[in-house]
Order: structure tokens, then sequence, then C-alpha cells
């Protein structure tokens, strides 16, 4: 196998699990929080944000390699990231709405709240960090939206039942979905280090 | 709105972490020495002023239907200003809160004071209310790291004090490395928040309290 097909294979399993980009990284806690009630409204959610984050990853190599090197305005990295994936959330929008009625309809109240979500704004600054080729970029981005998506999905079906659970008035809610979390996460930890090649 | 209780607010009853529940990513992630969460809760804090500023010298001008773009463009040049800044005058932690500083611009807490006060007030009080709310971050962020260092490394200031090692408290082997590992990050603001929730009630307990007496 090349190299460079094991670097992709590599960038894939740090970003599902070894570096999952929720309970390791912690990219994206607001919507983590947010949306994980119920599992399929997470599902929704982490499809979104997969979406998401492979086209902003293109998107943003492209502006990143094409614009912003080539004329020296490295700085304006954040800047134009963050212009760029606020207009292609909104595009995305659109497009589905008119063409893909079915998807829109169940992604549709994600998408906006997707602009905020920092796993996106920090999948291209990593992607320029790192130097990562097109491929390479995109390869993170779909792979750093399904380790969210499965760190949601697991989350929403611990949180199901730790709602309904008898705990001190004090911990209700929040502070107990966060204590859930942490033991999610310690779980994660047992994956650090992997590396398969 | 007077000083005491917008104080009070950004501080406690509405705390942007403890209660608010924003800006959570940066809360869990950058608090693993007390360096660290000086530095970010102090960029936070400069950016928010300065936003809450430019946005409310700016509410009358933007029109409604693009402002939450506006605004992301406002906050993301000042977040651009501050990372260059440190990258400049203070490498190391530049260095150590990594992408964390240029994810301030998705930083809830900055959007949310632009759409709830400075949008809708002059000057002067969004700038306070930004010095607020940024003090409450700060707070709640040094919070955070010293619980964390102090059982994770065992050591107080890591990063400023004592040539950047901390101060040990706790023998070296005595501290569970857990807690300066993401899933302390997730328990310590776990329990943090908690002990929040209980005081703002036993506050307001105490309040009405104190009405029924009179």
């Amino acid at each position: 196998m090349s190299a460079y097909v094991q670097s992709l294979l590599g960038i894939l399993i740090s970003a599902i699990i070894s570096e999952n980009f929720i309970l390791v990284k912690f990219y994206g806690i607001c919507p983590f929080m947010g949306v994980s009630k119920k599992t399929d409204t997470a599902l929704g959610m982490g499809m979104a944000v997969t979406f998401v984050m492979g086209i902003a990853s293109a998107a943003c190599w492209a502006v990143d390699n094409l614009i912003l090197i080539p004329l020296g305005l490295e700085y304006m990295q954040t800047v134009a990231f963050i212009l760029v994936i606020a207009a292609l959330v909104q595009v995305v929008e659109m497009f589905l709405k008119k063409f893909v009625p079915a998807l829109y309809q169940a992604l549709g109240i994600y998408l906006p709240l997707i602009t905020t979500n920092c796993a996106v704004l920090g999948v291209a600054l990593v992607n320029a960090q790192n130097g990562y080729d097109f491929l390479q970029s995109v390869v993170y981005g779909v792979t750093g939206g399904l380790g969210f998506t499965l760190a949601i999905v697991l989350f929403a079906s611990v949180r199901e039942r730790t709602d309904k659970s008898d705990c001190p008035k004090s911990f209700e809610g929040f502070p107990l979905a966060l204590i859930a979390a942490g033991l999610l996460a310690m779980a994660f930890m047992g994956f650090s280090g992997l590396k398969i090649f | 709105m007077n000083l005491k209780q917008q104080f009070k607010e950004g501080l406690l009853t509405k705390n942007p972490v403890l209660v608010q529940l924003l800006g959570m990513c940066s809360t869990m992630a950058i608090t693993t020495s007390l360096f660290n969460g000086i530095g970010m809760g102090l960029s936070v804090t400069i950016i928010l002023i300065c936003s809450n500023v430019l946005i409310s010298a700016l509410r009358k001008v933007i029109p409604n239907q693009i402002r939450i773009a506006a605004y992301i463009v406002i906050i993301a040049g000042f977040v651009t200003i501050v990372d260059l800044c440190l990258q400049a005058f203070l490498p190391d932690l530049s260095e150590s809160l990594g992408v964390f500083i240029p994810l301030i611009v998705v930083n809830c807490i900055i959007l949310g004071r632009a759409e709830a006060f400075a949008s809708k007030n002059g000057v002067v009080a969004s700038a306070l209310d930004g010095l607020f709310q940024g003090i409450g971050y700060t707070v709640a962020l040094i919070i955070m790291c010293v619980v964390r260092e102090f059982l994770g490394s065992g050591t107080f200031g890591g990063g400023i004090l004592n040539g950047g090692e901390g101060i040990r408290i706790l023998p070296e082997g005595v501290p569970a490395m857990l807690m300066v590992m993401p899933v302390g990050g997730f328990l310590t603001l776990g329990c943090l928040i908690a002990g929040a929730q209980w005081l703002v009630k036993y506050l307001d307990k105490k309040e009405k309290a104190k009405e029924a007496a009179k």
C-alpha cells in the first residue's frame, strides 16, 4: 500500500476514534450538549455537520491555497474561513431546499446552527495548519464529521436514560449530562495512541 | 441598569459559562494550567469589549437582515488582531492555546452578547457589559484551571509561577493525570455548574426570605 493511502487511513482512524472531535479535542461542544436529547435528532445534526464539514474543508482549502497563500494573506485565514463557512451554509441550505427537499426537511433546522459550530471552523484551521493537500483535507473533514456523529449519537442514547434518573437537585440537567459525557470521554481515552500503521 | 447589578450578573447570576452555559469548548479544552486560563480569559474579555463597543456604535447602521453576518465579520477582525498580537508578544501562550484563539470567533459568548445586549444598548453600557461578562468568563476559567491543575498535575500556577513549572502542592505520583485529560474537563465543569446552580438557588432563597421578613 502506498504511503499516501496510509496517510489517508491514518487521518481517518484518528479523526473518528483516537482524536475524536468532541470527546478528545473539544470542538463543537455546544451542539453536542444542545442537540443530544434524542437519538434521532442527534443523528440528524451529525449528518448535517458531516455534510457541511466535508464541503467546508474543500472550499476553505481552495480559498487558502488559491487565493490567500499566493497573495501572502495568510493572516486573513480566520476572517476568510468564517465568511466562506457562513456563505456555504447559506448556499447549502438554499440548494437542499430547492433540489433535495427530503434531505432539507430532515436537516432543515440544524443547518443554520452549523455556522457557529467550532468543529467546522476548527477543521478548516487545522487543515491549513497541518498543510494537508486537497484530498487529505476532505477526508479529514468528512471523517471528523463522522467522529462527531458517533460521539453525539452515543451520548444521546446515554442521555435519554440519565434524564429520567434520580440525582441530587443541583446536578439535574446540564451538570449530569457533562458528567456522563466525561465518562464517555474516559472510554474514548482507551483509544488514545491507537496507531495502525 | 445599575453597575452593581450588572457586575453581579456577569460574575454569578448570569455568568456566561456557569449559568448561561455558553462557550463550553474553550472552557474545557484549554483549562489545564493557570497561565492558559488567564491568557484565554483576558483575550476573550478584550475581544468582547471591543466587539461590543463597535457593534453598539454601529447598531443603527447595520441592516437587520444581515446583522449576524456583520457581527461575525467584526468579531473575526478583532480575533485576528488579538491572535497576531499574541503570536508576536506571547508566543508561548499562543502555542499552548493553539487553534482555540482563532476559534474565539465562534465562541457563543461573544455573538450572544452582541445579539442580546450590544445591539440594543448604548456604547458605554455595552463596554461595561463586555467587561463584566468577560470577567465572569475569566473567573470561571480560573476556577477550572486551579481545580484541574491541582488534581491533575498537583501544582498551582503552572506556566507563570516558579519559572513556568508551577508550585508543587501534591507530591509526584499522587495526582491523577486523568484530570488534565479531556475527561477531567467534563467532570470538573459538571461539578462546577452544579455548584453554581446550588449557589444561585441558595442566594435566591435567602433574598426571598429577607423580603418576606420585611
